[in-house]
């Protein structure tokens, strides 16, 4: 057990604080936590100019990075990655984040759509589409979840049918981040209703200009509007756009589904990093409890040890889980627990530095609020965290049926052709 | 970086766990809960002679030396099990004292006994039941000890006692034979298998251990130290009650089901295994800590013990609740594993005390 940098660790830091030094500015607050969200939610959401102007500074800021072989640090070099391992990708990570950078719009596609292509594309696929999207060149988004099937994503309805050497796409995608400006989408349909459900599914790249594909904006409860929901109307998509057999979606959308959990949980930026308690810390001298600075009061000083204590919990697990899989595991269920564990701290910690403001609780203003009101976006951000990429009800199963080895629940449509499964009161089989 | 045990080291807590099994099932456990035997003498004289209880004393003075990390990989085992023995008392605070505070003479003269099994030591740190140091009345005059500690842990077996106390103004720690000028009396803890003492001094042989006036300084390290370590039998007992708590779950059938399918159930469970993992990567920093790099010990070691403390709580409340009515009874082994939580988070202190101690570092 060592936490130190072996010899080749400590170089390889060294390299990437001597790039970084010469190609950003230092960072000069902590902001870990905040970029998390950005990052999950979108920086402001706002449509117009100055998103399409940070688009532009987090493709530049990418492809600076990629020219230099800093993008892909455990990517094969063969699509423009460093061939490093995933503890150097992580070192890159610590140290990245003590530099201002655009938020990065690249993880759905770096982060998720990368590793399935890599995993379950053929050749040609990896080709056509790995090399572009480190560069940052092609913005990726993600078209799984539909307005009747979230938590139950395998109850998909969005049908795909085959018409020669191409399929034909129509439903609705919903909760899809960045698509007004992704140039790829990922994408499950369903191929076949009369197979079970998880049977019937196939997995495909589209092209989100395609003719057919409407793009409409959804405003979430921060005011923001990173969201959006995707129609399609007879989209076509050639079939050397499928990734995985025809009717194994499931399989490929559970491969990206992993990677998701662990880059939401804290697969980067958590590590290494305080997730900016120093600076509540040091709030805590400017806010007042019962006419004392709320730091010298007994009772936050508990809760916020308690707290401190989580935070350092997930850091520390982090490790363990990198420690795993540097000795050659796969990203498994573990990710869920941080993933879990993250987004009920980060609301709970928000709702507590909050009370902690009194009447400045729950104003947005950065000018008046405690540390720019950040803990104020925090706490409205927090539900993208909690839901997005399995819900916590659906982390506790995996947990549960993966880690422990519980029985599964009773299930109504478990080998059941998916077009008979109940879906609503008028169709209930009760 | 590499934050895990290494081959040797899971080796070594495999052995540990088989010898564990073989002598210290739970059915063992209940017997020393039963009778007013204070610890398991059998299990005690095999960890001896396996050389447990010198895994981190120097060879000179009759330990393996192997180290912390390897202690920690012994304290898991010992958690896991709700073994009873005297093994955190006599080893992790007391043996650890002495390394750090006592004189070649004392190291010579007491560690090879303590590494031997054939002394038990214990140090007392409460008087009726307050630990902070202005609370200690306990005097030593010309090399004699009046006064009263309670409770003491291991209290009534224990050969040898560190404890604070006051000669000519100064607070300074004291090494006592428990042999004469001592009455023991026996408290009723909650966990009858860590019995527990009221010890009462009246003209008992007292020698100092280490400089005069410094019971504080080395009290606090004590903590620290002893915090890393009870961290990975807290952790250790966690585990045993979600393995208690899963394995009950997929057993017990209600509405024709195994109750594990409920999400109430499942869910449950599945929060009793995040609050674990996040109590053992803590201990895992400690026991790091105070293996390789001191100066984070204090953090590390109130992070671990705020973790742990609360794990081994929600662990072993929630895994009575699993288990319904029969949680509930004094055959059954779930209400154990509450009583030994109760026990080792009341003995080093709470929330209350390892929260300030924390903030002490940051705030």
């Amino acid at each position: 057990m060592d936490f130190n940098d072996t010899p080749q660790e400590a170089e390889f830091r060294a390299e990437a604080q001597r790039w970084l030094s010469d190609n950003a500015k230092p960072r000069t607050e902590s902001g870990g936590m905040m970029a998390m969200f950005a990052e999950a939610e979108g920086e402001g959401g706002n449509r117009g100019e100055a998103e399409w102007e940070m688009v532009r500074q987090a493709q530049a800021w990418q492809k600076r990075k990629y020219d230099a072989g800093w993008a892909g640090i455990t990517w094969p070099k063969r699509y423009g990655g460093r061939g490093a391992s995933i503890m150097q990708q992580v070192i890159w990570g610590q140290e990245e984040a003590k530099y201002e950078t655009p938020p990065n719009i690249f993880m759905i596609g770096i982060g998720m759509a990368g590793p399935t292509i890599q995993v379950h594309g053929s050749n040609e696929q990896k080709d056509r589409y790995l090399k572009p999207m480190l560069s940052g060149e092609e913005i990726w988004c993600q078209l799984f979840s539909e307005p009747g099937a979230g938590s139950d994503l395998a109850g998909l309805r969005t049908r795909a049918v085959k018409e020669g050497d191409e399929w034909v796409v129509n439903g609705q995608k919903v909760w899809t981040s960045g698509a007004h400006y992704s140039k790829w989408g990922i994408l499950v349909t369903r191929s076949d209703p009369s197979a079970p459900k998880h049977k019937g599914l196939t997995y495909f790249i589209v092209d989100m200009e395609s003719p057919g594909v409407e793009i409409r904006p959804i405003r979430q409860m921060t005011g923001g509007a990173n969201f959006n929901e995707v129609f399609f109307k007879d989209v076509r998509i050639p079939d050397s756009n499928r990734l995985g057999a025809v009717g194994q979606g499931w399989s490929v959308a559970i491969t990206t589904l992993m990677n998701e959990r662990m880059s939401i949980g804290g697969g980067g930026g958590m590590l290494g990093g305080d997730s900016g308690l120093s600076d509540v810390i040091k709030g805590l001298g400017k806010v007042y409890v019962n006419g004392r600075p709320a730091i010298e009061n007994a009772a936050v000083r508990h809760q916020l040890a308690r707290f401190m204590t989580r935070f350092k919990g997930l850091e520390l697990t982090g490790y363990r889980t990198l420690s795993a899989l540097s000795m050659g595991g796969m990203p498994g269920a573990e990710s869920s627990i941080m993933k879990l564990e993250m987004g009920l701290l980060a609301q709970q910690m928000a709702a507590f530095v909050m009370e902690l403001q009194g009447p400045n609780g729950v104003l947005m203003d950065s000018d008046v609020a405690l540390m720019e009101a950040m803990w104020q976006q925090v706490y409205l951000g927090v539900p993208a965290i909690r839901i997005a990429g399995g819900t916590d009800e659906v982390q506790r199963n995996i947990i549960g049926e993966r880690v422990l080895g519980l029985p599964a629940d009773v299930r109504l449509d478990k080998g059941v052709p998916f077009n008979e499964v109940p879906t609503g009161p008028r169709t209930a089989t009760v | 970086m590499n934050f895990a045990f290494d081959q040797d080291q899971l080796m070594m807590r495999d052995a540990a766990r088989k010898l564990l099994d073989d002598l210290s099932p739970m059915s063992a456990v209940h017997k020393i809960m039963d009778s007013e035997e204070s610890y398991d003498a059998k299990l005690w004289q095999a960890m001896a002679e396996n050389g447990w209880l010198g895994t981190a004393i120097p060879e000179s003075y009759g330990g393996s030396d192997l180290g912390y990390l390897e202690l920690a990989v012994l304290a898991e085992e010992i958690g896991r099990h709700c073994a009873s023995v005297p093994f955190s008392s006599s080893i992790y605070l007391a043996a650890e004292l002495i390394k750090a505070a006592g004189t070649e003479e004392q190291k010579h003269k007491y560690l090879p006994k303590l590494a031997a099994g054939e002394q038990i030591a214990t140090v007392a740190l409460a008087e009726q039941g307050r630990t902070d140091l202005d609370g200690v009345t306990a005097k030593v005059e010309d090399g004699r000890l009046h006064g009263e500690k309670s409770p003491v842990v291991d209290g009534l077996c224990a050969d040898l006692l560190i404890l604070p106390a006051r000669e000519h103004g100064e607070l300074s720690l004291y090494l006592v034979d428990l042999g004469q000028g001592v009455e023991r009396s026996a408290l009723h803890s909650m966990d009858r298998t860590r019995k527990q003492a009221r010890l009462r001094f009246d003209g008992a042989a007292a020698e100092r251990l280490g400089g005069s006036g410094e019971a504080g300084r080395h009290l606090d390290a004590a903590y620290d130290r002893g915090a890393a370590l009870l961290a990975f039998e807290q952790v250790g007992l966690a585990q045993a009650a979600l393995d208690m708590g899963v394995a009950y779950a997929k057993e017990r059938y209600a509405f024709g089901r195994p109750i594990g399918s409920f999400q109430a159930i499942k869910h449950r469970l599945a929060d009793m295994f995040v609050k674990l993992e996040s109590a053992r990567s803590n201990a895992y920093y400690a026991a790091w800590a105070l293996a390789k790099s001191p100066d984070e010990l204090p953090a590390a070691a109130a992070y671990a013990r705020l973790a742990a403390n609360e794990a081994a709580a929600f662990a072993t409340e929630e895994n009575v609740q699993i288990h319904g009515g029969i949680g509930f009874t004094w055959e059954a082994d779930p209400h154990m594993l509450v009583k030994r939580a109760k026990h080792l988070e009341s003995w080093l202190g709470g929330g209350l005390v390892w929260g300030e101690r924390l903030l002490g570092n940051a705030a």
